[in-house]
């Protein structure tokens, strides 16, 4: 890394030209919470880094149509600190909050997060299950993709060469809906999720579900959307039967692997556990 | 690869140096700019040793670019005691043997003094996880804890 270039473009422009001119050999800085860790490794050895947080179409959290556009810049710690982002979207909020320290909340992004492209990733399951989009820049201009379209295994995204995520986008809320996202980790804290579970979900009048995601993370390769999970909740009453179902439906579809910090059978008992009391969670913030 | 010439402002006063890119704040701010009481443990995060503010935010220096910190405002343990008054975290860190080796200390001390600045009425709880990314190898926590939240009880009371 010792002819490593540092660029900070101004506009959305400049850093697609710096990035498509690099062939593949830039990386994009964001947070920097996973580049500097893989530069300082020797993990990989960039020809050039581009900051985009000079970029002001990546910073901020701005209303959007009903929903909300947060930029590729923003920290866990900003989102956390957003009152009205975090009433309509507590889940995506406490994905996002889930990852690293305080000091790693300061930077880490859900921009860098989603594009990093791990499995055990904290913040996309419950992007995913919000029907999140994203804006992808590249030389043939500017494009909307769906967040589960960004990450294609792990460490690999389906961005082209030149091309970067300016920000994420969370659409309009009905009312009564909410969302929730839990994570079961070996230690209390400062840990990678050995499963992640999402649930977003909307409730009529009368509390019965009417549409539902459910969104497992680190049981596969990529996140797993469980459209059986999903369709247990719909038409019920969030009730003991839907969440058993729910339980079940999402312990069939993990996918996990066998590690040091846990095994394929408790990952996969654990993914129905964490999706139904996520599925709870989330239905009790929308009643509220 | 030429340097880059970066003008910051740290602890309250302007400054500048020289910087290779891929060189973090935390090798500039030792190395560079010589305080070295921001400590280097892990590099990759974990530990905390190297925390500082940065615009006000409390980051690892380790995982910020020396670079990046251009137009931006550092705050390190060098500048926590007002000359030669100590900081009330400082003191009672002294006062309550909140240490050892002292290894980890600046960046509990900077972490601690971020959390007290949005939270004067912390719980454990909440202290414990604000730390969490602080690591010590001494202590155990438990004085770490009791002296921010006696700091804490004593700055409220003042």
């Amino acid at each position: 890394m010792s002819g490593m270039r540092y660029e900070a473009p101004g506009s959305v422009d400049e850093a697609v030209t710096l990035l498509a001119d690099a062939n593949g050999a830039a990386r994009v800085l964001a947070g920097g919470t996973d580049l500097l860790v893989q530069l300082r490794a020797g993990m990989i050895s960039p020809d050039v880094v581009v900051n985009i947080k000079n970029i002001s179409e990546t910073q901020g959290i701005a209303a959007d149509g009903g929903g909300f556009c947060i930029g590729a810049s923003v920290a866990g710690a900003e989102m956390g600190e957003n009152a009205a982002l975090k009433a309509a979207w507590p889940g995506v909020v406490e994905g996002a909050e889930l990852i690293g320290s305080t000091q790693v909340q300061g930077r880490a992004t859900m921009a860098g997060n989603l594009c990093n492209a791990s499995p055990a990733a904290d913040s996309v399951p419950a992007l995913i299950a919000a029907g999140a989009t994203c804006t992808v820049a590249g030389p043939n201009g500017q494009r909307e993709v769906s967040v589960s379209d960004i990450p294609t295994g792990p460490g690999q995204t389906s961005l082209g060469n030149g091309e970067f995520v300016v920000n994420i986008k969370l659409p309009a809320r009905p009312a009564n809906a909410s969302d929730a996202y839990l994570r079961m980790i070996p230690r209390t804290e400062m840990d990678i999720a050995i499963v992640g579970a999402a649930v977003n979900l909307v409730l009529d009048g009368d509390g019965t579900c009417t549409e539902a995601s459910v969104v497992l993370g680190a049981v596969g390769p990529k996140t797993i959307t469980v459209a059986d999970a999903a369709a247990a909740l719909v038409g019920s009453k969030v009730d003991d039967a839907a969440l058993a179902a729910v339980s079940a439906a999402c312990s069939a579809a993990a996918t996990p692997i066998d590690d040091k910090r846990g095994t394929v059978a408790y990952r996969t008992k654990v993914a129905g556990v964490m999706a139904a009391r996520a599925a709870a969670i989330a239905a009790e913030r929308a009643r509220s | 690869m030429a340097k880059h010439h970066v003008t910051t402002t740290i602890n309250g006063e302007a400054a500048e140096y020289l910087c290779e890119p891929q060189e973090t704040l935390l090798d500039v701010l030792r190395d560079e700019v010589g305080l070295t009481g921001t400590k280097e443990g892990c590099s990759s995060g974990d530990c905390g040793a190297c925390s500082v503010m940065l615009d006000g935010r409390l980051v690892c220096s380790c995982l910020v670019l020396g670079v990046e910190a251009e137009g931006k405002s550092v705050e390190t343990i060098e500048g926590m005691a007002d000359g030669e008054e100590l900081h009330p975290l400082q003191q009672k860190f002294l006062e309550e043997a909140a240490l050892q080796c002292g290894f980890c200390t600046p960046g509990v001390l900077i972490a601690a003094k971020a959390l007290l600045e949005t939270n004067n009425n912390p719980t454990e709880t909440e202290v414990r996880y604000w730390l969490a990314g602080n690591l010590c190898r001494c202590t155990g926590y438990d004085k770490i804890i009791r002296a921010v939240m006696d700091t804490a009880s004593d700055m409220r009371g003042a």
